[in-house]
C-alpha cells in the first residue's frame, strides 16, 4: 500500500511536471468553459434570463455559472484523455508495466493529478462568472459542500477520460471521444430549465447525470431546492467512476497488440 | 546458471498460432539472441517473457522467478529497452532518469548518485537539462538504455535496439552492450542485423513460423550451410556458357551473368582456381569471394515459411 502511494506521487510529479510545461493544454480547458460563460451571458443572456427568471429580481449568470462551473470539470478530461493515450502510443505505459512497481499507480497518478488541475482551473471559471456579477448566496458549509460535488464529478470524468484514452488508437481519437463529456452539459439544466425544453430533449436532459448534478451545485450556490438531486448526482458519479476505474484497470492490463 | 528457462512456450491469437512450442535457454552472463525475419514472433517472445503479455501454454522462470507466479518477482530482476524508446519526451534526460530511480525507490542521494553516474557512461551530460524531444536517434536509445540501468537489472531484454541508428551510434550501443556483458548482465536481444548477432551473441536461436529452426553458437551456424564460393561475373551470356560448361560444379544465373564456384576462399583454393581458369581459357570480368555468414544461414533456414526442418547444433 505504501508503495502505490509512493509511486502515485512520484507519477503524479511527472504529470505536474508535464502540465506545466504545456500550460496551453490546461488553460484551453478552462478558457472553453469560460468562453461558454460568456457567450451566453454577455450574448445571449438578456434574452434567456428574461422567459423563466422571476420578475426582475434575478440574474441569469446566477442561474448559468454552477452549470458552467460543472462544464469545467469536463473540459480537463481532453487533456486526461490525451495524456493517457500519448503514454500508451509511446510505449511509455509497457515500460512502466515491466517494472516492479505498484500496477495502478500509473492511472492513480494521472488522475490524481488531473483532479488538482481540474480544480485550480476552475477558480479562473469562478473568477469571471464572479466579474459577470455572479454571486452566490452560500454559507460557508455550502461552499465546503460545491466544492465537493465538483471534485465528486471531476473524479468521476477524469477516471472515464482514463479509459478513453487506453480504449482509443490514437490521440485524435482519444480527444474526440472526450467530446461526450465536454458537451454534454449542453443538453442538460445548465443554460435552460429543462420545462422550457421540447418534450424528447428535456426527457433526455432530465436524465442524463449531469442534471442532477448541477442542480445539486446550485442548490447549494444559490439557495435554489436540491431534492433528490442531491442522490442521483451521488449515484451517478459513483457509477460513472466506477465503471471507469475497473473498465481502466481491465484495459490497462490487457496485453499489448490483442 | 540459468538466466531464462522456457519450456513449450505457445501463443495464438485467434487461429493465428505466433509461437508454437518454444524452448529456451539463457545461460547466467551471457548474451542470447533471436533471430528471425519480420513477423516470426520475436516481439512476442520478448512481450512475454517480460510480463507484457501472457502466453497460452509453457513453462517460464526468469531470474529464478516462475513468471505465471510471480510476475512482480520477474519484473524486479529484469529490465527491458523495447523497439521504440519509450522515453518521456517531455522531461529532460537527467529527469526521465530520475523518475526510474524514484520508482525504484533508490532514495534521494542514491538515485541522484546513480542518474549522475549513467548520464557520465551514456554521454549525455551536456544534454542532461533538455527535454528528450530534442535528442538525436542515437542519443535516445542510449537513454533509453540507460533508463533500463538505473536499477542495475541482472537480466536485461533488448528489443531490436539499434534499429534505425546510424553506424556509429550503431558501435557505440555495442560497446555498451559488451560493458554490460562484461559485469556480469545476462543479455538477451532480438534483432534484424545479423552482424549484430553475430558481433554480439554467444548463443543464437533462429525463429522462423513460430518454432525455433536452429540454435547454437555462430560457427555451429555457419557450419549448418554449405560452405563458401567464389562468384565469377562475366558480361555477356555467351562467355558464361562456355565458362558454365568447363565447371560443371559451378552455379550459374542468367540475369546477373555470374556463376558461383564452390571454394572455402582460401589462398592456396584460390590459386588453384585461378590456375584452373587460365588454363581453360575462361576470363571473368571480375571475381568475388564469398565465405558464408549468418545471412547464408539466416536465408537458407528461413527461405520456406512452412515444414521448417528442427535442427539442433551442439
Amino acid at each position: 500500500m505504501t508503495t502505490t502511494v509512493l509511486d502515485s506521487v512520484t507519477l503524479f510529479r511527472r504529470d505536474m511536471t508535464h502540465a506545466l510545461r504545456f500550460p496551453m493544454m490546461t488553460i484551453s480547458g478552462i478558457g472553453t468553459a469560460s468562453f461558454f460563460l460568456l457567450l451566453f451571458v454577455g450574448v445571449f443572456g438578456d434574452a434567456l434570463g428574461a422567459d423563466f427568471l422571476p420578475g426582475d429580481g434575478g440574474h441569469y449568470v446566477d442561474y448559468i455559472a454552477p452549470g458552467i462551473i460543472l462544464m469545467a470539470a469536463g473540459t480537463g478530461t481532453a487533456a486526461t484523455a490525451i495524456k493517457v493515450n500519448q503514454d500508451m502510443q509511446e510505449g511509455f505505459i509497457a515500460r512502466l508495466r515491466t517494472m516492479s512497481i505498484a500496477r495502478m499507480s500509473v492511472l492513480t497518478g494521472q488522475v490524481v493529478g488531473s483532479l488538482v488541475r481540474t480544480i485550480l482551473s476552475v477558480v479562473l471559471v469562478v473568477g469571471v462568472a464572479l466579474a459577470l456579477g455572479f454571486r452566490p448566496s452560500a454559507t460557508p458549509l455550502e461552499y465546503l459542500a460545491a466544492l465537493g460535488v465538483f471534485a465528486m464529478l471531476t473524479f468521476a470524468l477524469t477516471w472515464i477520460a482514463v479509459a478513453f484514452g487506453l480504449a482509443t488508437k490514437t490521440v485524435a481519437g482519444a480527444n474526440s471521444l472526450s467530446l461526450i463529456l465536454q458537451f454534454l452539459p449542453l443538453i442538460s439544466s445548465a443554460f435552460l430549465p429543462t420545462d422550457s425544453m421540447p418534450a424528447g430533449v428535456a426527457w433526455f436532459a432530465e436524465h442524463q447525470p449531469y442534471t442532477p448534478i448541477i442542480e445539486t451545485l446550485r442548490g447549494l450556490l444559490m439557495g435554489s431546492g436540491i431534492g433528490a438531486s442531491a442522490w442521483w448526482a451521488i449515484g451517478w458519479c459513483a457509477v460513472l467512476a466506477t465503471v471507469g476505474f475497473f473498465w481502466s484497470r481491465a484495459l490497462y492490463n490487457r496485453p499489448r497488440g490483442a | 546458471m540459468t538466466a531464462i528457462e522456457v519450456s513449450g512456450l505457445r501463443k495464438a491469437y485467434g487461429k493465428h498460432t505466433v509461437l508454437d512450442g518454444i524452448d529456451l535457454h539463457v545461460a547466467e552472463g551471457s548474451v542470447f539472441s533471436l533471430l528471425g525475419p519480420n513477423g516470426a514472433g520475436k516481439t512476442t517472445t520478448v512481450e512475454i517473457l517480460t510480463t507484457l503479455q501472457a502466453p497460452d501454454a509453457g513453462r517460464i522462470v526468469v531470474g529464478g522467478h516462475d513468471l505465471a507466479r510471480d510476475p512482480q518477482g520477474v519484473r524486479g530482476a529484469i529490465g527491458v529497452t523495447g523497439q521504440f524508446s519509450a522515453v518521456d519526451n517531455i522531461l529532460s534526460g537527467r529527469k526521465n532518469l530520475q523518475l526510474m530511480a524514484d520508482l525504484r525507490h533508490m532514495g534521494k542521494r542514491a538515485g541522484r548518485a546513480r542518474v549522475a553516474e549513467l548520464l557520465e557512461r551514456f554521454d549525455l551530460v551536456e544534454a542532461a537539462g533538455r527535454p528528450a524531444s530534442t535528442y538525436s536517434g542515437g542519443m535516445r536509445r542510449r537513454l533509453d538504455l540507460a533508463m533500463t540501468l538505473v536499477g542495475t537489472p541482472r537480466i536485461i531484454f533488448l528489443d531490436e535496439p539499434t534499429t534505425g541508428l546510424d553506424p556509429r551510434s550503431r558501435h557505440t550501443m555495442w560497446q555498451s552492450i559488451r560493458e554490460l556483458v562484461a559485469a556480469g548482465t545476462t543479455i538477451f536481444l532480438t534483432t534484424q542485423y545479423l552482424e549484430e548477432a553475430d558481433q554480439l551473441a554467444d548463443r543464437i536461436a533462429l525463429l522462423n513460423g513460430g518454432v525455433l529452426v536452429a540454435e547454437g553458437t555462430p560457427a555451429e551456424l555457419k557450419r549448418l550451410v554449405p560452405g563458401g564460393h567464389v562468384r565469377l561475373q562475366f558480361s555477356d551470356p555467351a562467355r558464361l556458357d562456355v565458362a558454365a560448361a568447363r565447371f560443371a560444379d559451378g552455379t550459374r544465373d542468367d540475369d546477373a551473368l555470374t556463376l558461383d564456384v564452390p571454394g572455402d576462399g582460401g589462398v592456396s583454393s584460390l590459386r588453384t582456381l585461378l590456375d584452373r581458369l587460365a588454363h581453360e581459357r575462361v576470363e571473368p570480368d571480375g571475381l568475388a569471394v564469398h565465405t558464408p555468414d549468418l545471412d547464408d544461414v539466416f536465408l537458407a533456414l528461413t527461405a520456406t515459411a512452412p515444414a521448417p526442418i528442427k535442427e539442433k547444433v551442439r
